[in-house]
């Protein structure tokens, strides 16, 4: 039987696959609880503030909190790759 | 040892919230079942209904002709408290309080809700807050003024990542929390546990969702035909001794009131040559 398993894995059952993808999903959503509640607002100034100069879509911008070793990091990812340029208004009015 | 028999002075009564997040997975079935129990065991007990506008309780608990007053009346004050009561007729210490069908669930407001309860509370030892699903308004209200919490929830995905978020709103949103006092007691029921599809691997097992949940296991109640038969009829299903699921929540009762018993039907039930021939569980 043993060696049989060897040629042929058990395929996991549905309810171990279950439990995988919980503790996964779970993992995120604690550490993601305990996120200050300033971290929505910021993510919407930001998209605010960059969106006066570059197109950009809500979900281009994403903003965590995280810890390496012993400080805390506050990470902006900015995506703007193929995003246009806004060349009128906002950006003129702004004094190079 | 009678609840009522030791006074109202040295036992305060408890406020204990049946609630889940997801909606379907017993949440009333149990919140019933646990009244119910719990009278059994002599303790005066009232189970309300929290879920305003889509009230079942009353069905469940087979009072539903019986309505005149409800939750929402009280707390405005055009009913007494106890004008809207309802005395079961098959328990004497078991009481029923009914919600509004016709109001939503911004009428029940907070100051309301903990004078209704403050008086609850000088008639009984327990009261069983009926959650509605969800985490909204009602569902917080429901078990914001909780003492201890029983989390029912399915084996099943969905409902245990709903259970995880209820759980963590008790640590952060109950009155106990915002106060600094001692955390909300926690306590898991697993409903619809189905021992044999555990048994293939097509279910999550007991140990599974304890370990995920990491909260103490009250009980797990099989899935049982019994609990529709019970509904039907508008009988709380711990009235039905005969029933799998009855005995399971009456085992969930006594380890409640801090018996140890052992944990029954989360085994495959060999069957019989009777019930193979006529197919009946």
């Amino acid at each position: 039987m043993r060696l049989f398993n060897l040629f042929f894995p058990p395929r996991p059952t549905s309810a171990a696959i279950a439990k995988e993808r919980l503790k996964i999903v779970l993992a995120h959503e604690r550490a993601g609880s305990q996120a200050p509640d300033f971290l929505p607002r910021l993510q919407k100034e930001l998209i605010d503030v960059v969106g006066r100069y570059v197109e950009i879509r809500d979900d281009m911008i994403r903003v965590n909190l995280g810890k390496s070793g012993e400080t805390s990091l506050l990470e902006i990812n900015i995506e703007i790759e193929g995003a246009k340029a806004k060349a009128t208004s906002a950006a003129s009015a702004v004094p190079a | 040892m009678r609840g009522r028999a030791r006074g109202r002075e040295d036992l305060l009564a408890k406020v204990v919230v049946i609630t889940s997040g997801k909606g379907g997975v017993g949440k009333t079935t149990s919140a019933a079942a646990f009244a119910a129990g719990l009278a059994l065991r002599g303790h005066k007990t009232v189970v309300i209904d929290f879920d305003v506008g889509l009230r079942n309780l009353d069905l469940v608990m087979g009072c539903e002709r019986r309505v005149v007053f409800d939750f929402i009346n009280v707390i405005n004050g055009d009913a007494n408290l106890n004008q809207a009561l309802i005395k079961d007729k098959r328990n004497e210490n078991l009481f029923i309080f009914p919600t509004s069908q016709t109001r939503d669930k911004d009428a029940l407001r907070r100051e309301g809700v903990e004078r209704v309860l403050e008086e609850l509370k000088q008639q009984f030892d327990y009261i069983i807050c009926d959650s509605p699903a969800g985490i909204e308004h009602g569902a917080v209200t429901a078990l914001y003024f909780a003492d201890s919490a029983i989390i029912v929830t399915n084996p099943e995905v969905s409902s245990v990542r709903d259970s995880d978020r209820i759980i963590g709103i008790l640590a952060s949103r109950s009155r106990r929390a915002e106060r600094n006092e001692p955390p909300v007691e926690l306590n898991l029921l697993l409903t619809r546990y189905d021992p044999g599809r555990v048994a293939r691997g097509e279910m999550l097992t007991v140990d599974d969702v304890k370990e995920i949940l990491s909260i103490p296991l009250l009980g797990v109640i099989p899935e049982s035909e019994s609990v529709l038969r019970a509904s039907n009829t508008g009988t709380p299903v711990a009235f039905d001794e005969d029933s799998p699921a009855g005995r399971a929540y009456l085992d969930a009762v006594a380890r409640f009131l801090g018996e140890q018993r052992e944990m029954r039907f989360v085994q495959p039930e060999r069957r019989g040559f009777l019930k193979v021939l006529f197919g009946r569980a």
